[in-house]
C-alpha cells in the first residue's frame, strides 16, 4: 500500500481534529458551566447562627450524626461546637472535643481548670459547611465530582469521587473530612434531603434555643433574610473570597 | 455504624485547637509523588543537554538519562494513584470527566503526553539497535525486538540521519513538557490559599528548579553506582559536566526557596504568626539543618571547589537527593502542621509497621517498594535496551 503526502497530511489533520474535538467537549461540561445552564428559580440557601443563643449543649451535633448517618463515635462530624474562652490577661482558650457532641458541662477549656473570676468573656460558635457562592472545593475536584446546586448547596458524588483530598485542603474552613465507611468526601449539605422537602436541617429542629436558621435568602418573608438584611452580621474568615453563606449574629474577632 | 478510627486520624496527632475535621490527609506519598516527578524532568533535561544544546561530555550517560527518566515517569504517579486515593480504582475518572479548573486534572493529558514524548525519543534513540538485535537474535527475544520495530527495518544512512533529526525535535519540546509537567505539580500547591505555607505564585518555580537539581543528582549517583558495579570505568569529563549543571541549577534553587521564606516573613501576614514557629522551631532543623545546611549549601561548596573529583560528585549528589527530598516533605508535611485556625498543631507520626491495610498502604512498606521500583525498572529496561552501550555494540 502506497501513501500520497497529501493522503498522509489529509490523515493526519482528521486525527488531529479527531483527538482535539473530545477534548474540547469534556471543558464545556464541567460542573459550574452545568449548573449556569440549568434555569435556577431563584431560591438561595442560606444559615444563620446567633452565637448569643448557643449555650454550647451539642444537641445539634448527635442529631446531625444520626440524621446523616456520620458514625456517632468517629472523630469527625458535619457540623460542630467550639468554644471560646478569654481570660482577663488576655490569653484566648479555644477548643471543641469529640465536635461538642458530648455537649460542654465542665469549666475545662483545653482540659485546664480555669477559674470563674478569670474569665473575661466566654461563648460557643457552632460551625457548618459555609456553602460558598465561589467554592474553592469545587473549583478544585479533579474528577468534577463535588458541584453546586442551582439552589446554592454543594454536594458530593459519594460514586464518582475518587478520594484525593484536594478539596479537603482547599476548605479554608475545615468543613470536609472522608467519611468513615464510604471512604469519600463528606460535608454538610444543609441536609438538602430534607430542605428541599420543606423541612428544616436536622441541627435546626434539634437546637432547642432558636441558635439556628435555614432559609431561603432571596425570600423577602423568610427570617434569614430579615436578618442577614436587618441586623448586624458576619460571615466566617471573608479573606479567602468564598463569599460564605453561613452569617453570624454576634461575631467575634477570637473566633478562628 | 460502628468505627474504629477516621482517615488520617492513625498518624495525626493534634495540639491546642485544631478543627475537628482536621487531620494530616497528605501524607508521606505526596511528598514522594513531587520527589518522584522532579527526578524525571532532571533526568529529561539531562539527557536534552546533550540532544539539543550539544554537550559532548554527556554523551555517556545521555541514554541512561532517557531511559532512566522514563522508568521514574512510570513510577512517579503511583504514590498518588496505588496507595494515596481513597479510591483508587476510580483514578481513571480523572481521564473520564477532567474537571480543568483543577490543577489535579491536567496530570492526565499532561502525564501522557510527556510518556509519549519520553517514549518515542527512545525508540528513535534506540532504533539501529533494535533491528540489529531483531535480525540476529533468537526465540523469544527475536520477536520482542521484532515487535519493537514497529516494522521500520531501515537502518541506512539516511533513515538514521532523520532518526537523529526526530530526536533532536523530540528532546527540544520535551523540554518545555518536563518544565510544565512540574510546573504543574507546583501548582498543585502553590494555589491552595488555604494552606498558608503553600499559597505563593513561587512555588511552580521552586519545584521546577529543585525537580531540575534532584534529577541530575540522582544521573550522577546512580551513573558513579552502576559503573561500580560493573567495574568499568567512570567518565570524568561526563560526571563533571553533570556536577557543573547540577551546581549551577542549585544556586537558582536556593534563591528562589530563600525569597519564598524571606517574603513570608517581611509581609507579616496574620498567618505568619504561626507559620514562623513551623518554620523556625518545628521545622528549623528539617529546614535549615538538613534541607538547605547539609542537602544544598555543603554539596554547592564541594562542586564549586575546583578539581571535581568522582568521590566528591558522589558525595553531593547524595546529599542533594537528600536535601531534595526533605524540601518536598517540609512543603508537604510542614504545610499541613499548622492547622487552619492558626491556633494549633498537627504532627505527622508516620506508620512503620503495618497492622491494617491503612498503615500498610500509607505507611513505611509503601514508601520502600515507590523508592525501590525505578531502579528496578532502570535494570530490567537494561536488559532489552543497554543503557550504557553505544548504539549497536551489542549485548
Amino acid at each position: 500500500m502506497k501513501h500520497s503526502r497529501r493522503d498522509f497530511l489529509k490523515l493526519g489533520f482528521i486525527t488531529l481534529a479527531g483527538v482535539t474535538l473530545p477534548l474540547s467537549a469534556f471543558e464545556l461540561l464541567t460542573p459550574e458551566a452545568l449548573a449556569t445552564i440549568k434555569k435556577g428559580n431563584g431560591k438561595r440557601w442560606a444559615f444563620v447562627l446567633d452565637t448569643t443563643k448557643c449555650i454550647g449543649c451539642g444537641m445539634c451535633v448527635k442529631a446531625c450524626k444520626l440524621e446523616n448517618e456520620i458514625p456517632f463515635e468517629a472523630n469527625v462530624s458535619r457540623t460542630w461546637v467550639e468554644r471560646y474562652v478569654e481570660l482577663k490577661n488576655g490569653e484566648v482558650l479555644i477548643d471543641s472535643p469529640k465536635e461538642g457532641r458530648y455537649g460542654y458541662i465542665k469549666n475545662d477549656p483545653q482540659g485546664r481548670n480555669i477559674k470563674e473570676e478569670d474569665i473575661a468573656k466566654g461563648f460557643f460558635v457552632c460551625k457548618l459547611c459555609n456553602q460558598c457562592e465561589k467554592p474553592s472545593c469545587v473549583q478544585v475536584c479533579p474528577v468534577g465530582a463535588t458541584y453546586k446546586t442551582p439552589d446554592g448547596v454543594i454536594l458530593i458524588d459519594r460514586k464518582w469521587c475518587i478520594g484525593c483530598g484536594y478539596c479537603i485542603q482547599n476548605c479554608p474552613y475545615g468543613a470536609r473530612f472522608f467519611h468513615p465507611v464510604y471512604n469519600t468526601a463528606e460535608k454538610c449539605t444543609f441536609c438538602y434531603h430534607r430542605i428541599t422537602k420543606g423541612m428544616n436541617s436536622a441541627c435546626v429542629d434539634a437546637c432547642a434555643f432558636g441558635a439556628r436558621k435555614i432559609g431561603n435568602i432571596n425570600d423577602p418573608n423568610s427570617e434569614v433574610h430579615r436578618i442577614v438584611n436587618t441586623e448586624r452580621v458576619m460571615v466566617l474568615k471573608p479573606e479567602y473570597g468564598n463569599k460564605p453563606m453561613v452569617f453570624y449574629v454576634g461575631h467575634d474577632s477570637i473566633v478562628r | 455504624m460502628t468505627i474504629e478510627h477516621v482517615h488520617g486520624e492513625l498518624w495525626t496527632l493534634k495540639e491546642l485547637f485544631t478543627y475537628p475535621n482536621e487531620f494530616i490527609y497528605w501524607t508521606v506519598h505526596i511528598a514522594i509523588y513531587p520527589y518522584l516527578t522532579g527526578l524525571v524532568a532532571g533526568a529529561f533535561v539531562l539527557s536534552s543537554l546533550y540532544h539539543v544544546f550539544g554537550k559532548q561530555e554527556l554523551k555517556p550517560v545521555a541514554k541512561f538519562s532517557l531511559i532512566f527518566s522514563f522508568a521514574l515517569l512510570i513510577m512517579a504517579p503511583q504514590p498518588l494513584l496505588l496507595f494515596h486515593l481513597t479510591q483508587p480504582q476510580r483514578s481513571f475518572n480523572v481521564f473520564f470527566t477532567p474537571h480543568f479548573y483543577s490543577a489535579i486534572a491536567a496530570f492526565g493529558v499532561v502525564f501522557s503526553t510527556y510518556m509519549a514524548i519520553v517514549a518515542v525519543e527512545i525508540w528513535f534513540a534506540y532504533r539501529k539497535f533494535i533491528v540489529e538485535q531483531a535480525m540476529t537474535r533468537k526465540g523469544i527475544m527475536r520477536l520482542i525486538y521484532k515487535a519493537m520495530t514497529l516494522g521500520s527495518y531501515d537502518v541506512s544512512e539516511k533513515a538514521l540521519h532523520t532518526d537523529e533529526r526526530a530526536i533532536k525535535f523530540l528532546a527540544a519540546i520535551g523540554i518545555p513538557a518536563a518544565c510544565f509537567l512540574h510546573g504543574y505539580v507546583g501548582f498543585i500547591f502553590g494555589s491552595v490559599k488555604s494552606v498558608a505555607f503553600w499559597f505563593t505564585p513561587l512555588m511552580p518555580v521552586i519545584f521546577l528548579m529543585s525537580a531540575i537539581v534532584s534529577g541530575v543528582a540522582l544521573c550522577i549517583f546512580t551513573y558513579i553506582i552502576a559503573m561500580k558495579l560493573m567495574k568499568r570505568e567512570i567518565d570524568i569529563a561526563a560526571t563533571r559536566s553533570m556536577g557543573q549543571v547540577l551546581a549551577w541549577f542549585m544556586i537558582v534553587a536556593f534563591t528562589l526557596e530563600l525569597l519564598d521564606i524571606v517574603s513570608h516573613g517581611y509581609a507579616a501576614k496574620k498567618d505568619w504568626e504561626i507559620l514562623s514557629t513551623i518554620i523556625f522551631d518545628r521545622f528549623a532543623f528539617n529546614i535549615f539543618a538538613l534541607q538547605w545546611g547539609l542537602g544544598m549549601v555543603v554539596p554547592m561548596i564541594l562542586l564549586f571547589l575546583p578539581g571535581l573529583t568522582i568521590r566528591r560528585a558522589f558525595i553531593s549528589s547524595a546529599l542533594v537527593l537528600m536535601g531534595v527530598f526533605m524540601m518536598r516533605w517540609n512543603v508537604v508535611i510542614g504545610g499541613q502542621s499548622m492547622s487552619k485556625s492558626l491556633a494549633g498543631y498537627m504532627t505527622y507520626k508516620m506508620p512503620v509497621i503495618p497492622y491494617n491495610i491503612e498503615t500498610f498502604r500509607e505507611g513505611l512498606v509503601a514508601v520502600i517498594f515507590l523508592l525501590v521500583m525505578p531502579f528496578v525498572l532502570l535494570w530490567l529496561f537494561d536488559r532489552i535496551l543497554p543503557v550504557f552501550k553505544n548504539q549497536g555494540a551489542g549485548h
